[in-house]
């Protein structure tokens, strides 16, 4: 009798996991829930929180007043332009300078050791380079010493707790993470490219401007975001080394306020959420630039 | 206007050498190119074939000898400032500019006028039978014509001399036959000389004027595609160029450059191809040459047989267990006893010792 | 002309080893700036310190209780590193192997924490860890650190499973191994490098993790990193020596996972694939 009562139901079961398969949906597919299931409410679950919690304000008045706040308060809305200031600039050097050192280093043999070292400012963190920095870079440090004892200044140079400070250690901790990036764009492209246009009388710079530079273009976009936005949401190193009521109060350092001083945590979120606009507008704009460049392989043809 | 290649008479390589890591990748290469002319460097893979290729591009440094075009002497020239083309084995082609950029690109280097790049263009594309597909982008397009724009490119500039890098490795066999055609009817059209790199005999035989055989980067020999076919002149050549029976002997009795030899158990007749000082020596032969007949004088047993269409290539074993491939007009069975023989001309005999 | 290129190549070649050589010089001076103070007995205006002393490591020790420390940082790694391998590695399988509709959307989703700061998602993070009771808990500071754990070990994986081609299981199968047989003769042994070599980067990742563990953490479920934030940040309530003496305490352990991960790992893959899977 149950045999007889399940038939009818078996093929009808059999038909939807045959449905789901053909779509791509099996056993082994399910493996991904969990991770899934995890970022999702570990990540998409507080992003959206947290812009309910912006849109509650603590202290009433209205779904934006946190954002009214904020934008009509100079002492807030001016960490957006304190960041941009450090965190362009700072992008841009980092880029620049790894452009060349790219090209340069990529058909190095040390190439490995190299890199070994580069990556050790990245593992270490900036908290352990804001306390080296503060002994290296002081007013009594080595740098400032060694200054001296060749003549290029009198009496030390302020560098810490100051902007300069935040400058260089996001010069130090990305400027690492910019090359490597670079580099591995870099070594993607098909060295017979370069040796094709040697043989049709392109010299160096014409090699660089016609064939690397519109072949790297797509991955320098990218690697300008992904640098970028680490740069904006800078934190440590703006407390530790810069001057953090002042001209390094970046942005992080008012949503931390917010958060963590002030016990504010719909004002913390909604500045949490004004700085991954900002990031999210510039990554936009520069997609937006970039898409006019070449995207595809970078390989010669086939082979 | 017609591309047509620059005049010169003659480029020159006096003993070309490269060392790398303490090895010798190419010794003492020294060669003499007419206008014109097409030349094929023939050998297996790591011969040293690519690295005389480049250096001659360019694109490896000389550590020995000098090259030159006609009275300049080239060698310490940069790729960019020699002026030859090149077509790489994986063509290339940069694929960020359509194929008409890309034909283009030497052109516009030389910064030629707008006009005369575009009608040079037009010609070349013309040439290689690209017009329609001139805008695309080469990811867009298949192996075949990724090749056609690789020659384009490469003779559009009008080069003395365009090198050729195994360029048709990556393609399938029967497209392979059409490119050969096509690479034979461009160069004979535009006058310049090729300097072409293979490790297929027949593509060296089909395509070039003179063939130069490379071993562990040293020249082995020089000849012409018949030279080479039908007188090798080392047992090593001669294996490279389809002998597959290659034999120990031991000499019997002389006659001028004729020799009767004892292979095996038989006794079968050769000439002698280089100096042959010792009884050691090696027979070479075709499995073309090798046929069975009634009055030949190896008897041997069909260990398998192929048919081939017109004919049948077979291995037979002797009974004191040598190992020969021949060719039949009859069918022949595994298990079959024959006799086999080649005409004495047909057994290239070398000094043994080596092989 | 030829010269005038010459000169100018070997000049550009220069400015870039020089440039390198000043950044490793500076990278270095930084780092022996800390040993050698957390060495050293005063250190005021001179270039080396007066003497050399061990003793700001005992001190270091007991004032900052690092013993304790020591043992959140590795408790929250190790329960960080086995979350994500038990988390992460059949995602990675199941998005190496199957192609689904909505399998774009998964990626960025998986992607997104990688790509965003953590600072930037963190406030809002820490507010729904304190919502649950989580917040300033071992298990918050944890599961915190877990979040963007899962998908880089994700994106490690997937190209690496991704390399092992599918036909070799087929093959298994039809050689008569059952899923387990299969697992145990076939998957893991092929696995195991990528994973170790993930999880090995988890764990330096976690070690140097400053910013969600600093948003996310309470008293007694601070690591090594944000007791050394406190420290620098609160500088003068201790010597400066002190504060050295546990900065290179934290320099080492990371160092150490850091040169046992690079003997299996090459940075540029990694940087590389994660650049291929952020397209």
């Amino acid at each position: 009798m149950q045999g007889m009562a399940l038939t009818p139901a078996a093929p009808e079961r059999a038909r939807l996991s045959q449905r789901l398969a053909r779509r791509g949906f099996d056993v082994t597919t399910l493996l991904l829930l969990p991770a899934l299931l995890f970022v999702m409410a570990l990540f998409v679950y507080p992003a959206i929180y947290g812009l309910w919690l912006s849109l509650h304000p603590m202290n009433g008045g209205g779904a934006l007043a946190n954002y009214i706040n904020f934008f009509s308060d100079a002492y807030k809305y001016d960490t957006i332009f304190t960041t941009l200031k450090l965190a362009i600039p700072v992008t841009l050097v980092n880029l620049l300078i790894s452009v060349p050192i790219a090209l340069r280093v990529r058909h190095m043999r040390y190439q490995r050791i190299l890199t070994t070292i580069l990556i050790i400012p990245v593992t270490l963190g900036t908290v352990l380079t804001a306390q080296g920095m503060l002994n290296y870079l002081g007013p009594l440090g080595w740098f400032n010493r060694v200054l001296m004892l060749l003549g290029i200044i009198h009496e030390p140079v302020r560098l810490v707790h100051d902007f300069t400070g935040v400058f260089l250690s996001q010069i130090v901790g990305g400027f690492p993470f910019c090359f490597m990036l670079v580099l591995s764009y870099v070594t993607g492209i098909d060295p017979s490219l370069e040796s094709a246009a040697a043989m049709l009388g392109a010299g160096p710079f014409a090699r660089f401007r016609h064939i690397i530079l519109p072949l790297l273009g797509a991955g320098l976009a990218i690697t300008f975001c992904l640098a970028f936005v680490q740069a904006f949401a800078v934190f440590p190193s703006a407390v530790l080394l810069g001057a953090p009521s002042g001209p390094t109060r970046v942005i992080a350092i008012a949503a931390f306020h917010a958060a963590y001083e002030e016990y504010d945590y719909s004002m913390g979120s909604a500045v949490a959420i004004i700085m991954g606009a900002v990031q999210i507008i510039v990554v936009m704009l520069v997609m937006k630039a970039s898409s006019l460049l070449y995207r595809g392989p970078v390989a010669g043809g086939k082979g | 206007m017609t591309i047509s290649a620059k005049n010169f008479r003659e480029l020159r390589l006096e003993g070309m050498r490269r060392d790398f890591g303490g090895m010798n990748a190419l010794k003492d290469i020294s060669l003499t190119v007419r206008r014109g002319e097409f030349i094929a460097l023939l050998g297996p893979s790591g011969c040293g074939k690519s690295t005389a290729l480049n250096c001659l591009a360019g694109l490896l440094p000389l550590t020995g000898g000098s090259i030159w075009l006609d009275e300049t002497r080239i060698d310490h020239l940069k790729p960019e400032e020699r002026g030859f083309g090149m077509v790489f084995q994986n063509y290339a082609l940069f694929p960020h500019m359509s194929l008409r950029k890309n034909i283009g690109f030497g052109l516009r280097m030389q910064k030629l006028p707008r006009e005369v790049i575009d009608a040079k263009v037009e010609e070349a594309l013309a040439l290689v039978r690209l017009t329609k597909q001139a805008d695309k982008l080469p990811g867009q397009i298949s192996g075949g014509q990724q090749q056609r724009v690789a020659i384009a490119r490469a003779i559009v500039v009008e080069p003395p001399l365009v090198l050729m890098d195994e360029p048709l490795s990556n393609l399938d066999a029967k497209l392979r036959l059409e490119m050969r055609a096509e690479i034979r009817r461009i160069h004979n059209m535009i006058g310049c000389s090729t300097i072409y790199v293979t490790h297929d005999q027949d593509e060296a035989l089909s395509l070039a004027d003179r063939i130069v055989v490379l071993r562990e980067g040293e020249m082995r020999q020089v000849g012409t595609p018949h030279e080479l076919y039908a007188r090798p002149a080392h047992a090593d050549v001669a294996e490279f160029m389809g002998y597959r029976n290659i034999l120990k002997a031991q000499a019997q009795s002389h006659d001028g450059a004729r020799l009767r030899m004892r292979v095996g158990g038989a006794e079968i007749a050769g000439c002698a191809i280089e100096a042959t000082p010792g009884r050691d020596v090696i027979a070479a032969m075709r499995p073309e040459d090798l046929t069975p007949s009634d009055s030949g004088p190896i008897a041997a047993s069909v260990v398998s047989a192929e048919y081939r269409g017109r004919d049948f290539y077979g291995l037979a074993r002797t009974p004191e267990g040598l190992e020969l491939w021949f060719r039949s007009d009859i069918a022949v069975r595994p298990g079959e006893a024959l006799r086999l023989g080649a005409p004495a001309e047909r057994v290239l005999v070398y000094a043994g010792g080596a092989a | 002309m030829t010269f005038n290129n010459e000169m100018g190549a070997r000049l550009w070649r220069l400015a870039i080893w020089v440039f390198i050589g000043f950044f490793i010089i500076n990278l270095v001076g930084i780092i022996a700036a800390v040993v050698v103070d957390s060495f050293g007995t005063s250190w005021f205006n001179s270039w080396l310190p007066g003497g050399f002393t061990t003793s700001w490591y005992s001190q270091a020790w007991s004032s900052f209780q690092l013993g304790g420390v020591l043992l959140v940082t590795f408790e929250v790694a190790g329960a960080v590193l086995l979350g994500s391998a038990l988390l992460g590695v059949p995602a990675a399988y199941a998005l190496a192997r199957r192609d689904f509709p909505g399998k774009r959307f998964v990626m960025l989703i998986f992607v997104l924490p990688l790509i965003i700061p953590p600072f930037t998602y963190g406030i809002p993070l820490a507010s729904v860890l304190y919502k649950f009771g989580l917040g300033g808990t071992l298990t918050g500071v944890i599961l915190a650190n877990l979040m963007p754990s899962v998908p880089f070990v994700i994106f490690i994986l997937v190209p690496f499973i991704e390399q092992i081609d599918p036909r070799v299981e087929a093959a298994a199968r039809v050689f008569g191994a059952g899923t387990g047989a299969l697992l145990r003769t076939v998957m893991v042994p092929l696995l195991v490098p990528g994973i170790l070599a993930a999880l090995l980067l988890v764990l330096v990742r976690t070690i140097g993790m400053f910013e969600l563990t600093f948003l996310t953490a309470g008293p007694g479920s601070q690591t090594l990193v944000v007791e050394l934030y406190y420290s620098v940040f609160a500088a003068g309530m201790r010597a400066n020596q002190s504060i050295d003496a546990m900065a290179v305490i934290y320099m080492a352990t990371s160092l150490i996972c850091l040169v046992i991960a690079l003997r299996f790992v090459d940075p540029t893959q990694i940087v590389g694939r994660a650049k291929r899977t952020a397209h």
